[in-house]
């Protein structure tokens, strides 16, 4: 055993001299640049993947089944990606989450897409990519999932393509042989406008275990919600035990907002779980005002409003900073407040004090500030 | 705004300045017009050199099968010569590329606009033992600001060498076909030690400890270089050669020293023609040199202008261009240093007839005059004296 173990390290180290010698030949590049070229999912120095399956879900939604390359880790189901897109030459980052189920015996994850108006991104991935495009990933993140053992009850409550955690999980819990006791109910238009609807169908019809409330809230040919919405007389109708669950809950702020209350005067906030699609802001003060932003780093001092998040007050001067989501969920767009003072757009709530984490995609200038960006 | 000391032009300074706005329209053009065909150019491109640096060193290492100590009939140095050589152009190329039309271009910020967390000048790495963050420095903002105004942009001369009659006559000039030849072939190692930091180290202005940290800097850089081509590749070879020596005689020292050879001829390769483009773009016959009190308080307009009389263009076809890292179009890329270099060939057409309508010289020749004038020009230099271009620049 010990012996295996020594070897094992002695492998290890091997592999790690001859993996720096092959990155020194390559030299300013890395190995992984040139075999890159034969296959961009064996690359080591930046994560890929190939769209390997595109499948409209509904007339403005798409699931595009993507293979990894050979760094990915396994999600858990109901985690987000971030993806990069290239959009008439610019690179441009976005956080979907992840439809699939890590079950998924091919090794290929699958996001659901729906073309949002005006959203450019959504737009492209929905219409223009092609199989065979290769993009760049990152590892899944987030912490909006079940627990691993403790036994729940789900109460999913979803709307729209905020469905794509929820699948993820009744699929996960399927291929797994435990879905418990699950109830569903998921506001879409109509009937024949519903992501993923003959699957949810399906699983309702076979799993006596698992309650599907459908809520249709358009009328056909409107593209205006009339009808349906969330209260809580509907919930108790749907969900009669619903205090004893746990709810799963994604869709648009409005929903989540009303739920948030629901569960807060029934004391049960502790069991609400929450995705947001969008960063959910307060009101910003009447009498806010915004300030010069100066990026200590690079040197940049420029004007922004109270309102302007400061990753596009950066973005808008000419930066490029790191981002994901841009709504506040990946962190990957933090950076250090060196001076002065910022508004999270989300609370309201304002940072003032020095070396500060500030995440500037969700918070704007209140009054001067000093970023070290 | 008039400089201290006008240019040589016959244009009012409001007819300079409107051609700067035209100018400027035709680069906001320009800049709008990127997109898709652009990223997928540099993306081909990139491909396209990698893939073909790597074929060269494995052709490289192929023609050493051909190794007259190889029993088999087509053994022999002719051959081994032959099918090296093709490898070491190939790789040559590869370098040529990877140096002028992919680095060169990113380094200038070029590709910024893409927001491609892989293609950003400020962490690009180059094939040059120069540091990209060093030449960054002393090119973008030395040369690219100063663009030769004598005593200011170091690369008037590159510090060795009187390029225009401007420059005052000094007996150590009469070696300058010398540096000229010597720095061809090593300009690669030239450019690592072309530092405003040395200069100013000479003159005094910079500490020793600080100059040090430069060249440690420097060296570090050129390390990795000399260990890749020098050492690493020739060792792989020879270790393959040490195991075959166990069955036929194959001396591996002899495929060490052989590797390395091709790997320096390669470099050489890549020096000659980056050091003949380069050449090419500010020291033939008619290109202007200027004197600081020409740029002090500069206009836009001034500044296009300078850029325009201080550079000139070299004829040729596409692949031509792509191989000159689009540096055939120097005026161009003086003009608009930060647009990408595939749309050089796009906009020069409206350049020189912008230079055309204002009277103003479009200097664009083959590379037989481009390059022969600079030679006869470094001839003539090396002496006192010299012929000044036309006191007023007209089309
Ligand atoms: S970009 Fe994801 S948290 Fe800001």
């Amino acid at each position: 055993m010990l012996q295996q173990q020594s070897g094992n390290a002695a492998l290890g180290f091997v592999k790690n001299q001859l993996s720096n010698i092959a990155d020194m030949m390559a030299y300013p590049l890395r190995a992984s640049h040139y075999v890159e070229l034969v296959n961009p999912l064996w690359t080591t120095h930046k994560l890929q993947a190939k769209v390997v399956a595109v499948w409209d879900e509904t007339k403005d939604a798409r699931t595009i089944t993507l293979q990894p390359g050979g760094h990915w880790r396994l999600p858990r189901a109901g985690q987000h990606v971030r993806i990069g897109i290239p959009i008439k030459g610019k690179h441009y980052t976005r956080t979907y989450t992840i439809s699939s189920a890590p079950e998924r015996d091919d090794g290929c994850f699958t996001i659901t897409v729906k073309a949002i108006a005006g959203g450019r991104v959504s737009h492209h991935i929905v219409r223009n990519l092609k199989v065979g495009d290769h993009l760049p990933i990152a590892i899944p993140q987030g912490d909006f999932y079940l627990p691993d053992a403790s036994p729940i009850q789900p109460l999913f409550i979803t709307a729209g393509s905020g469905i794509t955690p929820a699948m993820s999980m009744l699929r996960s819990l399927i291929s797994q042989q435990r879905l418990p006791s699950t109830v569903h109910i998921h506001y879409a238009p109509h009937e024949f406008d519903v992501i993923f609807g003959q699957e949810l169908r399906q699983i309702a019809t076979n799993h006596q275990h698992y309650q599907l409330h459908e809520v249709h809230t358009h009328e056909f040919g409107d593209d205006k919600q009339t009808k349906g919405y969330f209260s809580l007389e509907q919930l108790e109708r749907y969900c009669p035990d619903w205090k004893e669950r746990d709810c799963y809950a994604c869709g648009p702020p409005g929903l989540l907002a009303a739920l948030e209350k629901t569960f807060e005067q029934a004391g049960r906030s502790r069991h609400l779980h929450i995705e947001r699609f969008l960063a959910d802001f307060a009101e910003v003060p009447a009498d806010a005002v915004g300030g010069k932003v100066r990026f200590a780093s690079s040197g940049v001092e420029v004007d922004a409003d109270s309102e302007t998040n400061l990753l596009r007050v950066a973005e808008d001067a000419g930066l490029n900073p790191p981002h994901g989501c841009r709504m506040g969920i990946c962190h990957t767009c933090n950076t250090t407040l060196k001076s002065g003072c910022v508004r999270d757009l989300r609370s309201g709530e304002i940072l003032n004090e020095a070396g500060a984490i500030v995440q500037t995609c969700v918070c704007a200038a209140a009054g001067d500030c000093e970023l070290e960006l | 705004m008039a400089t201290a000391k006008p240019l040589p032009v016959n244009l009012t300074d409001d007819q300079i300045d409107e051609f700067g706005r035209e100018m400027e329209a035709i680069y906001d053009e320009a800049m709008a017009s990127r997109g898709d065909r652009d990223r997928a150019y540099i993306l081909k491109l990139m491909k396209t050199q990698r893939s073909m640096a790597f074929i060269g060193r494995m052709i490289i290492y192929a023609s050493l099968f051909l190794l007259p100590t190889w029993p088999h009939a087509l053994a022999s140095w002719g051959a081994t010569l032959l099918v090296a050589g093709i490898g070491v152009l190939m790789l040559g190329i590869a370098k040529i590329l990877e140096n002028m039309e992919i680095a060169h271009n990113v380094l200038h910020a070029q590709w910024d606009w893409m927001k491609d967390p892989d293609i950003q000048s400020n962490t690009w790495e180059w094939d040059s033992m120069s540091p990209a963050d060093r030449w960054m420095h002393s090119h973008n903002v030395v040369h690219h600001t100063w663009t030769n105004v004598v005593g200011k942009d170091l690369d008037v001369g590159y510090g060795i060498m009187r390029v225009t009659p401007m420059q005052p006559w000094h007996p150590k000039y009469l070696l300058q076909p010398v540096y000229f030849v010597i720095l061809m072939l090593f300009f690669e190692e030239g450019v690592a030690l072309h530092e405003q930091a040395l200069v100013d180290y000479f003159e005094g202005k910079k500490k020793p400890k600080d100059l040090g940290r430069i060249l440690r800097h420097v060296g570090r850089k050129a390390w990795r270089q000399i260990r890749k081509d020098y050492l690493l590749w020739p060792a792989a070879g020879a270790l393959v050669a040490a195991v075959i020596n166990l069955f036929i005689p194959y001396p591996p020292l002899t495929v060490f020293l052989a590797v390395m050879a091709a790997n320096a001829a390669a470099n050489i390769v890549r020096n000659i023609w980056a050091f003949i483009i380069i050449f090419c773009g500010h020291f033939p016959d008619g290109v202007y040199a200027f004197t600081p009190d020409q740029i002090e308080g500069e206009s836009k307009g001034q500044w296009y202008l300078r850029q325009l009389l201080g550079s000139a263009n070299i004829n040729g076809g596409r692949l031509f261009h792509i191989l000159s890292g689009n540096l055939s179009h120097q005026i161009e890329h003086h003009l608009f240093p930060d647009l990408c270099s595939n749309h050089y060939p796009v906009v020069a057409p409206r350049v020189q007839a912008l230079a055309a309508r204002y009277g103003v010289p479009y200097n664009k020749a083959s590379i037989w005059r481009q390059f022969g004038t600079t030679w006869k020009n470094n001839l003539r230099l090396a002496l006192p004296g010299g012929k000044l271009p036309p006191a007023v620049a007209t089309a």
